[in-house]
């Protein structure tokens, strides 16, 4: 398989557009996300502190992207900027089509003084959706998770992973070509998530052309999940390097195929935080 | 510069081409259904149960406590009236207060005596409401506003009204103005403050998610902002109408005048003219009362109401 070794940013378009020919095949088109040499430093121009340095990434129509990295390697920056919350201090980044990318959090953020039926709809009058369609639009969406029961159930009533399929429902509300999840896992039990991670490999199979950018510091879970994995380095965030998945869906976190791709990721991973221990 | 690698790990059963591996949706019915299954499972084993308090023991913890404390203030009352501890027209017992109200009621003024009141109340909060709020809003988020009057406005909280009165008279003479002016500056900024203090406490990851739906400028204020902070906004208007009813009472006190209507402070200065102290105490009594019966009827089931929604507010 191909593999890239690249060195400077022209290069690394390059070993992109080379990952995206493999995810769309022989047509690349046009990128959902793109991310031209983006930076962003916090604080004073040259004495802040940069946390994402010149990043040029490509997520292609219908890929699923994992972001990985250890603490400290700008991911949730990295998204904040592609979710147009934060602007980045040079570089460019192009989302395809005209709304703006769904966001889901590692906290649920469903509107605790709505229903879970009413947090769908309000996406979706958000979006523009005429008042005569939004019920049976929000329950259309509660149902592709699975939740057809929960329309009129406050979000206090519904157990951490109803809530967050509760919040992947309202974010498929915005009927955006991309989804980008920000560690949305990460606070619930490992049974919970692994129900999780089957239910949102389906429903993005069930989507189509969404494409999602998957930000994570569990591997397991990227390989799990991800077409393709993005390692990024610490301090300031780069590309370290990245894995194309070929391992079929439906996957199992204990396949070998996962685990041993998982090893040879984590060591690679362990490589780039010891750099930091040793000055 | 950091280098940067792709490769690709290939499982054992994939297939030959390089394409994304995405199984027609329904292809593994069986394996779906399971996943339905399992996830049932598990909703049903986390969803909380709902348990309701029987209604016998709201009765017994919720109920019995202050009755009890109420009756033996009472009992207390009128044994130091019956042991005559000072003369009776400085210290009469709750039973010659009672008397004294229901000569008022049976006179038929003292219905027309609280409604003056209450409508007057009612009135001015309304009006302080229609104020303090936008007024509120603007503090909360227009940093320049904020700066500017934002201290003024918690200043004046703790400038008692019944200070306005003589202003308000000078202003007004002794009309209803008067009264609703002093009324409005009581009640004013707390419930702007109320506001300032809940959109304050709104968890920024509401107004994150909002922005992430597209509700951005009025559209995140009225949907975003302003139901988040509506905690904190009726906690403030709680204690805009102790404040309003409290200025209310002030200002009936002072301004006396036939012109006015009686009011409940109307009628306690009335009695403390003709030294009638079991009238006095019963004006007290009604002046508590109503204050009190309006914040369990109308504030307290609201505010529950919004908490319980919210489930910030447990069961029984």
């Amino acid at each position: 398989m191909a593999t890239a070794l690249t060195d400077n940013p022209t290069a690394n378009d390059a070993a992109n557009d080379a990952a995206n020919d493999a995810a769309n095949g022989a047509d690349a088109g046009t990128p959902a996300v793109r991310l031209s040499h983006v930076s962003k430093s916090f604080g004073r121009p040259g004495h802040g502190q940069t946390v994402l340095d010149d990043i040029s990434l490509d997520v292609a129509p219908g890929e699923f992207v994992c972001l990985l990295g250890a603490s400290g390697c700008g991911k949730s920056t990295l998204l904040n900027l592609v979710a147009g919350l934060d602007a980045p201090s040079s570089g460019e980044i192009r989302v395809a089509g005209d709304r703006r990318p769904a966001l889901m959090f590692q906290e649920h953020a469903l509107f605790p003084w709505l229903t879970a039926g009413k947090n769908v709809e309000l996406a979706l009058r958000l979006r523009g959706v005429p008042r005569g369609e939004r019920r049976e639009e929000a329950e259309r969406l509660l149902e592709l998770v699975r939740l057809r029961g929960a329309y009129g159930k406050r979000v206090h009533e519904l157990s951490g992973g109803m809530r967050q399929r509760v919040a992947m429902a309202r974010a498929l509300a915005q009927k955006s070509s991309v989804l980008l999840m920000d560690e949305p896992f990460a606070a619930l039990d490992a049974i919970t998530r692994d129900v999780l991670h089957e239910e949102l490999t389906r429903i993005w199979q069930a989507t189509g052309d969404v494409s999602v950018l998957f930000v994570t510091h569990n591997v397991r879970e990227a390989v799990r999940l991800a077409q393709r994995v993005v390692l990024l380095s610490s301090r300031p965030g780069r590309i370290a390097r990245q894995w194309q998945v070929g391992i079929p869906q439906p996957r199992r976190i204990e396949d070998a195929a996962v685990a041993d791709l998982s090893v040879e990721i984590t060591e690679q991973l362990r490589g780039e935080i010891r750099r930091h221990g040793q000055h | 510069m950091a280098s940067t690698e792709t490769t690709t790990a290939t499982g054992p059963s994939a297939p030959g081409g390089d394409g994304p591996e995405r199984p027609v949706p329904g292809g593994g019915d069986r394996a779906a259904d399971g996943l339905a299954g399992l996830e049932a499972g598990l909703d049903a084993l986390e969803t909380p149960a709902a348990q309701r308090t029987p209604a016998g023991r709201v009765l017994r913890t919720k109920v019995l406590p202050p009755v009890a404390a109420v009756l033996l203030v009472l009992a207390a009352w009128q044994l130091a009236a019956q042991a005559d501890l000072k003369p009776d027209y400085m210290l009469p017992g709750p039973l010659d207060v009672w008397n004294a109200l229901a000569e008022e009621w049976y006179r038929g003024t003292i219905l027309g005596t609280v409604w003056n009141s209450v409508s007057r109340g009612a009135l001015g909060f309304a009006a302080s409401l229609a104020i303090g709020t936008p007024l509120g809003l603007l503090v909360a988020r227009v940093g320049f506003v904020r700066a500017a009057i934002g201290p003024v406005l918690s200043g004046l909280q703790s400038l008692p009204s019944v200070a306005w009165v003589p202003a308000a008279i000078i202003w007004f003479g002794l009309t209803d103005a008067t009264i609703y002016a002093v009324v409005l500056l009581g009640a004013v900024p707390s419930i702007a403050n109320g506001l300032v203090g809940g959109v304050d406490r709104v968890p920024p990851l509401y107004l994150r998610a909002g922005r992430t739906l597209g509700a951005t400028g009025l559209r995140g204020v009225r949907h975003v902002l302003l139901p988040a902070a509506l905690p904190g906004y009726l906690s403030g208007l709680k204690q805009g109408w102790a404040f309003s009813w409290r200025s209310l009472m002030a200002a009936e006190l002072i301004a006396v005048s036939p012109d006015l209507g009686t009011g409940l402070g109307q009628l306690l200065e009335n009695a403390r003219v003709l030294q009638d102290m079991s009238l006095v105490l019963g004006a007290i009594s009604l002046i508590l009362v109503v204050g009190i019966g309006i914040e369990l009827l109308v504030f307290a089931p609201l505010e529950r109401r919004v908490l319980r929604g919210r489930g910030l507010l447990a069961r029984g």
